[in-house]
């Protein structure tokens, strides 16, 4: 496949347009203060998407990861404040696995009663922020009651400057965090067994198994990492706002799925790439975030979302066309 | 003798039908053992029969999008957008002034022309895509909802608008001989669809395709028209839906009803429809949804927090999937 028909490139190209009617429009966008912001409101998303690109490339869906998120950032830091615990490496790795283990749960109703992942995933989504708004509780962690050390933590800047104004910004040191997960994604699903196992779950179920592929592992596998990721996020977010909010990310699986499809994925299954995903997502936050500087009125934000979800599925379905069925 | 046959007509010969009641029978029993006193009144059954047809009909709007192994996500999006175009033309053309009943009648019955006009269209917009851009369901449902309900949010910049006229009140909440009007509304309504589903070509092409699309499409079957159809019936049901909706609280929003979509979906499966296409009943779906507005507003006399109740309905969606699934292992 040459560069020019990937579609890689197909996204670098319209998000390079994109940049620069944006910039066309308000110059402010170019400015060190806004492109930073752009990079910081990646991370979050960018490291869902991660988990919901691998979801889908093994044919699946993943609706409630939004949700195993406000779980796992609302009870780590609940339970670091009833602890007294200050530290930042141990509730990460908390916050990790209680999203892998709330993904094993949808792993095991998609395998062992073999529904539709849509299904099952709108179902646990719906218990999981049942069970943490209705028993664990509803009210917002404020900043001088949230963990010091994560917000420091997160606070971490790459590079510091001060803007003509005299007001401090700076490159979040999350971006790498991000990245780092990325490559390693990347690296996964490109040159491992059990990564090209999730490309044949995807692209053909019934013959990975054939050829000797364990797909029950896979699946297992997928959901897991996808929670697990979720997970994470959750917790890195409520450490960069200084907050947790347990109705967090109500909502927000509709972005990253979009910036997934945007980036290129297939629905079916078998197709999708980590450079792909990056983009997508990359330009879903420009465009959401660009809206202001544009001077559109905020309202407009959801159908913008729709417009995106439409266009980008409809250019993947032209893409994967087939004839009759 | 006749009897059973009857009986068998009524049921099917699935037995998905008895196994609804039965669960309908024992939630009943349930609720009306743990608080006797506050459930079993008169006020209770007839607050369900308020509150039960906006949903039932969304249930049965998503059972529609089901029967071609598809789904709507986009349903409520559509029911709010009616709602708010409803409103937003009342308050342009009747608040402020004063007049007579029979204009009033008549703007409301233009408002309600206004809302299936919107349902009808946002089908056939979420048909085009499916059938004739070939976008999954999912997705182009996923996308086509955002921007019913962003274009929601413009309209009305975000709070609810309330005022409508007494006529449009009446359909949410008035009585015609001692019975909610909502539940008259519904009962024709899923007489209606049932009677498209089973008895004119339409339905049984649809259950056909959802069977086996790909025999469908060489048996000579219009697959992409029927299923264009398909959801254009659920987009008028969804704004059906959304009349009804904001009739009985007079008001509408953007954001009204957003736990709708998983309790449609939950009684769609619940009654028996099979997601990936070809099975599905208004019978069954009409008794799913008695059997959790039982439940439910068991729970809410148990003074239940919502959140714990959104636990319950989710809780229920994995339990029946479970239940499915034995119950099919056994063939």
């Amino acid at each position: 496949m040459t560069l020019f028909r990937r579609s890689e490139f197909i996204i670098a190209c319209i998000l390079f347009a994109a940049m620069i009617i944006i910039g066309l429009i308000n110059p402010a966008f170019w400015s060190l203060d806004n492109l930073f912001g752009l990079l910081r409101s990646n991370v979050i998303i960018g490291i869902m998407a991660l988990g919901v690109l691998v979801v889908m490339i093994s044919g699946g869906i993943d609706v409630s990861f939004t949700a195993f998120a406000a779980a796992a950032m609302y009870l780590t830091i609940k339970l670091m404040i009833y602890m007294g615990y200050e530290g930042v490496f141990l509730p990460f790795v908390a916050a990790t696995l209680i999203g892998l283990f709330l993904g094993a749960f949808n792993a095991f109703f998609i395998h062992t009663f073999r529904m539709i992942p849509l299904i099952v995933t709108l179902g646990t989504g719906s218990v999981v922020r049942g069970l943490l708004l209705g028993l664990v509780g509803t009210s917002v962690i404020n900043i001088d009651k949230m963990p010091q050390q994560l917000i420091a933590f997160a606070k971490t800047d790459l590079v510091s400057l001060t803007s003509a104004t005299g007001t401090n910004f700076g490159l979040t040191a999350m971006i790498l965090i991000y990245l780092g997960l990325a490559l390693v994604t990347h690296l996964f699903l490109r040159y491992t067994m059990a990564g090209r196992s999730i490309f044949a779950l995807g692209g053909a179920p019934e013959a990975a198994s054939r050829v000797g592929f364990n797909t029950r592992r896979t699946l297992f596998f997928v959901y897991c990492f996808a929670g697990a990721l979720a997970g994470f996020a959750g917790l890195l977010h409520g450490s960069m706002i200084w907050l947790a909010n347990p109705r967090d990310f109500a909502g927000l699986e509709l972005d990253v799925i979009a910036a997934v499809v945007l980036g290129g994925a297939s629905i079916f299954g078998g197709r999708g790439s980590v450079t792909g995903t990056l983009l997508g997502v990359f330009m879903l936050v420009m465009v959401k975030n660009s809206l202001i500087i544009m001077k559109v009125d905020t309202t407009w934000q959801r159908v913008v979302v729709g417009l995106i979800i439409i266009v980008a599925t409809a250019l993947t379905a032209w893409r994967d066309r087939k004839k009759l069925v | 003798m006749q009897n059973s046959s009857f009986a068998k007509r009524i049921f099917g010969q699935d037995r998905n039908i008895l196994q609804l009641l039965v669960i309908t029978v024992l939630v009943f029993a349930l609720m009306s053992y743990l608080n006797p006193d506050k459930f079993l009144r008169y006020y209770n059954f007839e607050s369900i029969t308020y509150i039960m047809p906006e949903l039932g009909i969304l249930a049965i709007a998503m059972m529609i999008a089901m029967l071609t192994g598809g789904i709507d996500l986009s349903v409520v999006g559509i029911a709010n957008l009616a709602g708010i175009l409803a409103g937003v033309f009342f308050h342009s053309v009747i608040v402020g002034t004063s007049q007579s009943t029979g204009m009033v009648l008549l703007y409301t019955g233009i408002g309600v022309l206004m809302a299936l006009a919107i349902g009808l269209l946002a089908g056939v917009l979420n048909g085009f895509l499916i059938s004739k851009l070939r976008i999954t369901p999912i997705l182009a449902t996923l996308g086509t909802g955002q921007i019913f309900t962003g274009l929601a949010v413009v309209l009305t910049g975000g709070p609810a608008i309330v005022g409508f006229p007494d006529a449009w009140n009446f359909i949410g909440n008035g009585k015609i001989l001692g019975i909610a009007t909502p539940f008259i509304l519904f009962v024709i309504v899923a007489g209606a669809v049932a009677v498209l589903l089973t008895r004119t070509t339409l339905g049984v092409n649809l259950m056909l395709i959802g069977t086996n699309p790909r025999a469908a499409i060489f048996a000579g079957l219009r697959k992409d028209r029927m299923i264009f159809y398909s959801y254009m019936m659920t987009g008028l049901l969804a704004a059906i839906a959304g009349i009804i909706l904001s009739g009985r609280t007079n008001a509408a929003k953007s954001d009204y009803g957003a736990s709708y979509l998983l309790q449609a979906i939950l009684i769609a499966v619940l009654g028996g429809t099979n997601p990936a296409g070809g099975k599905g009943r208004v019978l069954g779906v009409s008794i799913a949804l008695i059997a959790l507005m039982l439940l439910s507003s068991g729970f809410q006399i148990l003074r239940f927090s919502n959140h714990l109740i959104d636990f319950i309905w989710g809780g229920f969606l994995l339990l029946v999937i479970a239940l499915n699934a034995f119950r099919n292992s056994d063939r």
